[in-house]
């Protein structure tokens, strides 16, 4: 964007924030306006309770919306086959949102999924909007240009109460993406082998402290479903939100959306989300570069997602991480009980989920069954399809791809969180490995004991038919 | 509601010798099945519990409240259960050389200060506890300073490490101020920012 003559030329960031300060503390934080606030049933009891012991209201029911995913088991009827405390909690939110006049998608309704899913699928998530939920993968929404970023449970009981938060304004972080011509990505490889590599480039805590803009010829060839996935694991850099700027690809993925403006009332806001991106010259507090045209599909091998290598490369040997890394290296190296030197690819696999708010919309769906179509579920394994939403799973139904994954052996279940948090009695066995399309490979994230490899639907559909950690591109080759 | 406060603390520590303890670890998800902040102690840590050496089954950390740990502590879910899961296990402060945001700020509004201490003054502080693991240590929130004895280096065998927080949190924590009143108190700016709000920014996308 060029900038108004004399205007100083300002970041995307930087042009939401100003929009959304209601007021400044001198020498503290800002109080920031929340557009919307999602809410699902693990980190919002104790909120709905202070409140109560209060007698506070919500104040912006009609900027409010509950869903049911974290704990809700993925199978028909999951309230009767929730365990006690998943059920009581899962009450507990109807509760709540019937007293407080909360819009809930819960079990049951048609557009029932994942927080993260949900969200942009029923077009609540729109440019130039501030959003926070109670869950660290709230990031996933800057991938329409919206501030976007988790909270703790205090925080959802003041947003609750005052549709405000006290921020500290966070830095700046541009993450430029370079891809091939056209901003293209290598065969085989996709935004979650970008946003595995950007982790491991800054570390699990390289981004603390900062809102990254993720730019770059690479980030505009992504459709929308990718930039989520992108923007989703920022928080895994340590970062509170991912954005990318709103162009034409996310217009046009909004409108005709549930939740998004119609007629002359969409070309207005479109005309308003043109003028968000990063002015020309605007700088940021510090800038990386990543050449995706050199990536090759990655795969974790240890306990932090920033452990990453890549699927046809070996376990990185500890000594040459140096220091401190090193030591974090050999321990995480144990508890996975992988061998440093040695290939990744190869290592006897268990588990495979697919699924989760990073990898569980319709084009993950159809990547993992580009991979399996004709082919079967390694003797063994257990293959776990869990769409993002009902909406997922009534488009990827419509178009066969249940069929493809129950004919190749895997389970297709209902929607939810699932294995990505095994709260919901979807879990991994002590000491097995899993190959995983999720966000988070920390010890015991999907089962006590259990060993977490990420990668893409790709990577994930072709370690099922191999029954080992594999390289999808063999499998991709002569397929449409 | 009573907000929490904290000025200084003086109590035993516990060494955790880790680099990016997350917070599946401080809590894992099985326990966040509750509607309460209640009975969470027991959480804590549950799946390091019972291995060899682990700081927290040492009988003799009884009673420590002040928690050391690695760098970027408390990184990944936004759970506030981590927090109360520490501080009903009793610890009012973790030294780390630097914390995740989102458990950064949920500690805070807890009452558990979180410390983030340079470098090298966590390892003299480690290796200090590691030789006497009764040692007393101080975080002094008001000074903004975590002290212990150290016999040589300092003139009164006194070491100190600075620390700073948010400065808006720790007058919260000194004067004990609660968060929530306060933005309550702001009810006429909110008010009128959301007069002026474009209806492009309601969830309802302006068709209202
Ligand atoms: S799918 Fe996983 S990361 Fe995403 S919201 Fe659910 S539990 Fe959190």
């Amino acid at each position: 964007m060029t900038t108004a003559a004399g205007a100083a030329p300002r970041t995307l960031f930087d042009k939401i924030w100003a929009q959304h300060v209601v007021a400044e503390v001198p020498d503290g934080p800002s109080v920031l306006y929340v557009d919307l606030h999602l809410v699902h049933e693990v980190t919002s009891p104790q909120a709905f309770a202070e409140l109560a012991a209060r007698g506070v209201p919500v104040r912006r029911p009609d900027r409010t919306f509950a869903v049911m995913d974290h704990s809700i088991p993925t199978v028909k009827n999951p309230l009767a086959a929730a365990d006690p405390s998943a059920a009581a909690q899962l009450r507990q939110l109807a509760a709540n949102c019937e007293a407080h006049g909360i819009t809930l998608w819960g079990a049951g309704d048609p557009r029932q999924g994942i927080v993260h899913v949900v969200g942009p699928e029923q077009g609540l998530t729109r440019p130039g909007m501030t959003i926070v939920c109670g869950d660290s993968h709230t990031a996933t929404h800057g991938a329409f240009g919206a501030l976007a970023f988790g909270i703790g449970t205090s925080q959802v009981g003041h947003v609750l109460a005052t549709q405000c938060l006290l921020q500290r304004r966070p830095r700046t972080l541009a993450v430029e993406i370079e891809g091939g011509p056209g901003g293209a990505l290598p065969a085989g490889v996709t935004a979650k082998d970008v946003i595995l590599a950007v982790i491991a480039r800054l570390g699990a805590g390289g981004g603390t402290g900062y809102v990254i803009e993720y730019r770059g010829s690479a980030v505009r060839a992504l459709d929308m479903e990718a930039r989520m996935t992108l923007c989703n694991m920022s928080i895994e850099a340590g970062a509170r939100a991912g954005l990318v700027a709103p162009d034409d690809t996310t217009f046009d993925y909004l409108a005709g959306r549930a939740y998004a403006p119609t007629g002359t009332a969409f070309d207005r806001a479109v005309a308003r989300w043109r003028t968000l991106a990063t002015d020309d010259g605007a700088a940021f507090d510090h800038v990386i570069r990543l050449d995706a045209a050199a990536l090759a599909p990655m795969v974790t091998w240890g306990t932090t997602p920033a452990q990453a290598c890549a699927v046809d490369g070996a376990v990185p040997r500890p000594e040459d991480a140096g220091g401190d890394d090193a030591a974090a290296a050999a321990r995480s190296l144990a508890y996975m009980r992988l061998e440093a030197g040695r290939p990744i690819a190869g290592q006897p696999v268990d588990v495979v989920f697919i699924g989760s708010c990073t990898n569980s919309r319709l084009g993950d769906l159809r990547a993992a069954a580009r991979v399996l179509t004709g082919r079967k579920v390694a003797a063994g394994v257990r293959a776990l399809v869990v769409p993002g939403s009902h909406e997922v799973k009534r488009a990827a139904e419509a178009e066969g791809l249940d069929r493809v994954f129950r004919d190749a052996g895997a389970e297709w279940r209902e929607p939810g969180c699932s294995m990505c948090i095994a709260m919901n009695g979807d879990q991994i066995g002590p000491g097995q490995l899993a190959v995983s399309t999720s966000n988070r490979n920390f010890e015991g994230r999907q089962g006590k004991g259990g060993r977490t490899v990420l990668a893409s639907p790709y990577t994930a559909a072709a370690s099922a038919v191999a029954g080992t950690i594999a390289d999808p591109r063999p499998y991709l080759e002569a397929r449409p | 509601m009573t907000a929490p406060r904290f000025t200084s603390l003086t109590a035993r520590a516990v060494v955790l010798d880790a680099a990016d303890v997350d917070t599946d670890q401080i809590i894992p998800a099985r326990f966040l099945k509750t509607t309460t902040k209640d009975d969470l102690a027991g959480a804590l840590f549950a799946d390091w519990r019972g291995r060899p050496g682990f700081p927290l089954d040492d009988p003799g950390n009884a009673g420590a409240q002040v928690l050391i740990a690695g760098p970027n502590f408390g990184c990944g879910s936004s759970r506030e259960h981590a927090a109360w899961a520490l501080t009903a296990w009793g610890f009012r402060a973790v030294i780390a050389p630097g914390f995740a945001d989102i458990f950064r700020g949920n500690a805070l509004g807890q009452g558990l200060v979180p410390a983030a201490i340079p470098v090298d003054d966590h390892a003299r502080l480690m290796a200090a506890v590691g030789r006497d693991p009764a040692l007393p240590v101080t975080v002094d929130l008001d000074a903004q300073e975590v002290r212990w004895m150290c016999g040589g280096g300092a003139a009164d065998g006194v070491c100190r490490a600075a620390f700073t927080v948010d400065p808006f949190a720790r007058r919260c924590l000194l004067d004990g101020v609660d968060e929530l009143g306060f933005l309550l108190g702001m009810d006429r700016a909110i008010a009128a920012h959301e007069a002026d709000a474009d209806e492009a920014r309601h969830p309802s996308g302006g068709a209202r």
